[in-house]
């Protein structure tokens, strides 16, 4: 049954590469928007032996690694403590509602201000968007602390950190982490967007370059690459996931579909 | 009476409270990027006129719009049929799983190559971003309509359309809301990025235009603008879900009442 | 009425050979109660699906009304087990029960009358415009009951229809079924694991072997037409019955068959 489908899987990738090679060749549309599928891999070598890819490969993951970590960290923090400290969800439902749905792009201008191609523009795009994606889950996590277990760890006198720590942590986790699967992937769609639109050092800008000097081939080549970083991203995104829970249910349930 | 009062209060304070720090501590800024808070929202009016309002953030409205529901019904539509046959699935699931990692902002060069830098780009770069999320959630809906319910409607002989309509869709509708939802953020994400590349008009134009030139309080008004734009769409968004999914909410806070 | 002729079937799937069902016959005539009782686990619901013309089965057929089933049949409605999930929770009530009348053509003005008469008929004329899920589990099975009724079905097949509500709802729903039956005169097909549920409701019981599953036995309940809870289940030929019945599952569970299938012969007094 796996073996089927793996099988089926492939034969769907190929006649996906065979349609990217036919449909150019046969005139269906313009070789130069639309180079053949090996046009676009002999770019996509030729990008793996230049070092300058390399290194913005290097620059858009250390923007993207750094902007995660920031952003998870705040979110849990933010998250246990307006959960934990009375009143202060109440008081802050508005503004998170509030603040969510701004778009994180509208402070491209701003980062382009204050900070111009710097790392720090990228970070602050970054760390904006993904931010809110590790809060809601982690604030949805702890709501779904069972009042009982609560009840019981009160009962014995456990303090607020240790319920924090015993009681709170372990209910929110998978919460948690699924917050940070989906901010990995918008960590990435942020930093890419700010090398494409800003001209930070990176893959985007490496993909802008390329699409100002007419290097289609190049520019397919590294659409292919930031797919691919994307696939890399969700599928260790999904495997942390699933190996730090295997014991939850939730994970459990997934599998089993 | 009083918990009104009470939870206005929880509603407002901050907010309030926020906005009072901005003003105060921006009041006297001579720091050119952060003008105070008083000089921004006394250019807003000046800035966003109604002329402005027909110019550019409609287009940037109707373009939202039209890319927004191309990529709906188009994901919708792939996706029940991706759901409904489990070797399609099989076939298409690598190509689809690729595709929908790559992020949709570095389409806009692509697209630009085959429609150059009008309207039909923008809608052509929103759908093409806004359609994955939509099509893999629809897929996951379908896929897991339930299997006495898929026996019942087959007992009672309900098929074809009066099936597809009637249990496929409203049973994936929870999980289609949720793509469009993701869609929506993504899709305001390319809407302005698209007009940032190229465009004569729109809000992402026209904050770039204020950047380019430094004029710093018009394009805070810009952020804010944009900003705004966000909270609305997804009020609007929050609200249209709430009416359609009624069912859905109701059902869940059943059976979490009685588990 | 219906006509099970030699019903065999086979699963086949990833190098398994599964056995379900290997030899069945038996008719239901019209207008009957019969209920079918068995040893968990021995094809109670592959039976009743191939009836249905969900399952397509391996051997033998299933006639209705001397037609050969293939696919569900419009003279058929079914009820199963899992309410929650047989109702469609983004509908009310009502057009739970109406949805089935739309595909079977029924007019637009025939349509709210067979309604209402179905849900007047389990006792839910008020929830009309409830959604199911604001219902309690034994409300939800009416409405699953009176969907089938409003479909005007010759044949109505219930599968373990009330294994997943409580003792007390139960007998009223048993009830239910045994009023409907006799009001409407309708043939009902019950599917039950248990034996006490088979005897008070059945005009006749047929026992199934464990799986691969063939007719144990087949008895009539010579219990009287009127039954109620409260003195039916403690008439001394009650007991004697559901024993009965009880041994024969015993029986099949070894897989022994006590003696030779008697055919609608009760035991002696």
């Amino acid at each position: 049954m796996r073996g089927t489908n793996a099988a089926l899987g492939a034969a769907g990738l190929t006649a996906f590469l065979a349609l990217g090679e036919a449909v150019p060749r046969l005139g269906i549309v313009r070789e130069a928007y639309f180079p053949p599928t090996s046009r676009i891999a002999s770019a996509f070598a030729d990008e793996l032996s230049d070092d300058a890819f390399w290194t913005a490969l290097g620059d858009t993951l250390t923007g993207w690694a750094l902007g995660l970590t920031i952003a998870a960290s705040a979110g849990i923090v933010a998250g246990v403590l307006l959960s934990v400290v009375p009143y202060l969800r109440q008081a802050t439902a508005s503004t998170i509602e509030f603040l969510r749905p701004i778009p994180s792009v509208a402070l491209i201008p701003l980062a382009v201000l204050l900070y111009g191609t710097e790392l720090r523009s990228v970070l602050l795009l970054v760390v904006y968007a993904s931010f809110w994606q590790v809060l809601i889950q982690t604030l949805y996590g702890v709501q779904d602390v069972d009042p009982v277990a609560e009840e019981t760890a009160r009962s014995y006198g456990l303090g607020t950190w240790a319920r924090i720590r015993h009681v709170l942590w372990p209910t929110a986790l998978p919460y948690v982490m699924t917050g940070i699967r989906l901010a990995a992937a918008v960590a990435l769609i942020l930093a890419i967007t700010a090398e494409l639109v800003i001209g930070a050092p990176g893959l985007g800008a490496r993909i802008a370059v390329a699409q100002n000097s007419q290097a289609v081939p190049e520019m397919y080549a590294l659409i292919v690459v930031t797919g691919i970083l994307g696939l890399l991203i969700n599928v260790g995104a999904r495997t942390v996931e699933r190996r730090a829970l295997a014991w939850h249910q939730s994970v459990r349930g997934e599998v089993a579909v | 009476m009083r918990r009104v009062l009470l939870q206005l209060f929880f509603v407002l304070a901050l907010p309030v409270l926020l906005v009072a720090v901005w003003w105060l501590a921006s009041d006297d800024s001579t720091n050119v990027f952060w003008p105070p808070l008083r000089t921004i929202l006394q250019t807003f009016p000046d800035v966003w006129t109604a002329d402005r309002l027909r110019d550019d953030v409609l287009p940037s409205m109707w373009r939202l719009t039209a890319g927004f529901t191309l990529a709906a019904v188009v994901g919708v539509a792939v996706g029940t049929v991706i759901g409904s046959y489990r070797r399609v699935r099989a076939v298409c699931e690598p190509v689809l799983e690729f595709l929908r990692a790559v992020p949709p902002p570095v389409l806009v060069p692509v697209i630009m190559l085959f429609a150059g830098i009008g309207d039909t780009m923008k809608v052509a770069v929103i759908a093409s971003g806004c359609v994955w999320p939509i099509l893999l959630n629809t897929v996951e809906g379908v896929r897991a309509v339930d299997s006495v319910m898929a026996e019942t409607a087959r007992s009672y002989g309900i098929t074809g359309a009066a099936r597809l309509k009637n249990v496929v869709l409203r049973s994936a509708s929870p999980q289609i809301f949720a793509g469009l939802r993701q869609a929506l953020s993504i899709g305001i994400i390319l809407m302005v990025i698209s007009e940032m590349f190229a465009a004569s008009n729109g809000i992402g134009f026209t904050v770039v235009q204020f950047q380019r030139s430094f004029a710093v309080p018009d394009m805070w008004t810009g952020i804010l603008v944009l900003g705004l734009l966000g909270f609305l769409l997804s009020v609007v968004f929050q609200l249209v879900e709430r009416r359609v999914l009624a069912w859905y909410h109701g059902l869940r806070a059943s059976t979490r009442r009685s588990p | 009425m219906l006509d099970v002729r030699g019903l065999n079937k086979v699963y086949e799937g990833s190098g398994r050979r599964v056995e379900a069902v290997r030899d069945l016959t038996f008719t239901v005539d019209a207008g009957e109660l019969v209920c079918l009782v068995g040893p968990s686990g021995c094809g109670k619901t592959t039976l009743l699906k191939c009836m249905g013309g969900l399952l397509t089965p391996t051997g033998g057929e299933v006639l209705l009304e001397g037609r050969k089933v293939s696919g569900p049949p419009p003279g058929m409605a079914f009820v199963f087990q899992e309410y929650g999930r047989s109702l469609f929770p983004w509908m009310r009530v009502a057009q739970n029960v109406e949805l089935p009348l739309k595909q079977k053509d029924v007019s637009r003005s025939r349509r709210p009358e067979l309604v209402a008469d179905a849900l007047q008929s389990v006792g839910l004329a008020d929830a009309a415009d409830a959604y199911p899920w604001q219902l309690s589990g034994g409300m939800q099975q009416r409405v699953a009951i009176a969907r089938a009724l409003a479909y005007e079905p010759q044949v109505l097949l219930m599968d373990e229809p009330f294994a997943a509500v409580d003792a007390q709802t139960r007998a009223d729903l048993e009830d239910l079924v045994r009023g409907l039956w006799r009001e409407r005169g309708i043939t009902i097909l019950f599917v039950t694991h248990d034996i006490d549920e088979a005897v008070y409701l059945g005009e006749r019981v047929i026992v199934l072997s464990a799986s691969p599953t063939v007719v144990q036995e087949q008895l009539k309940v010579d219990l009287p037409d009127e039954r109620d809870q409260l003195h039916t289940r403690v008439a001394p030929r009650f007991a004697e019955l559901r024993t009965h019945v009880y041994e024969q599952i015993q029986a099949a569970k070894r897989g022994t068959p006590q003696d030779a299938v008697k055919a609608d012969t009760p035991p002696p007094h």
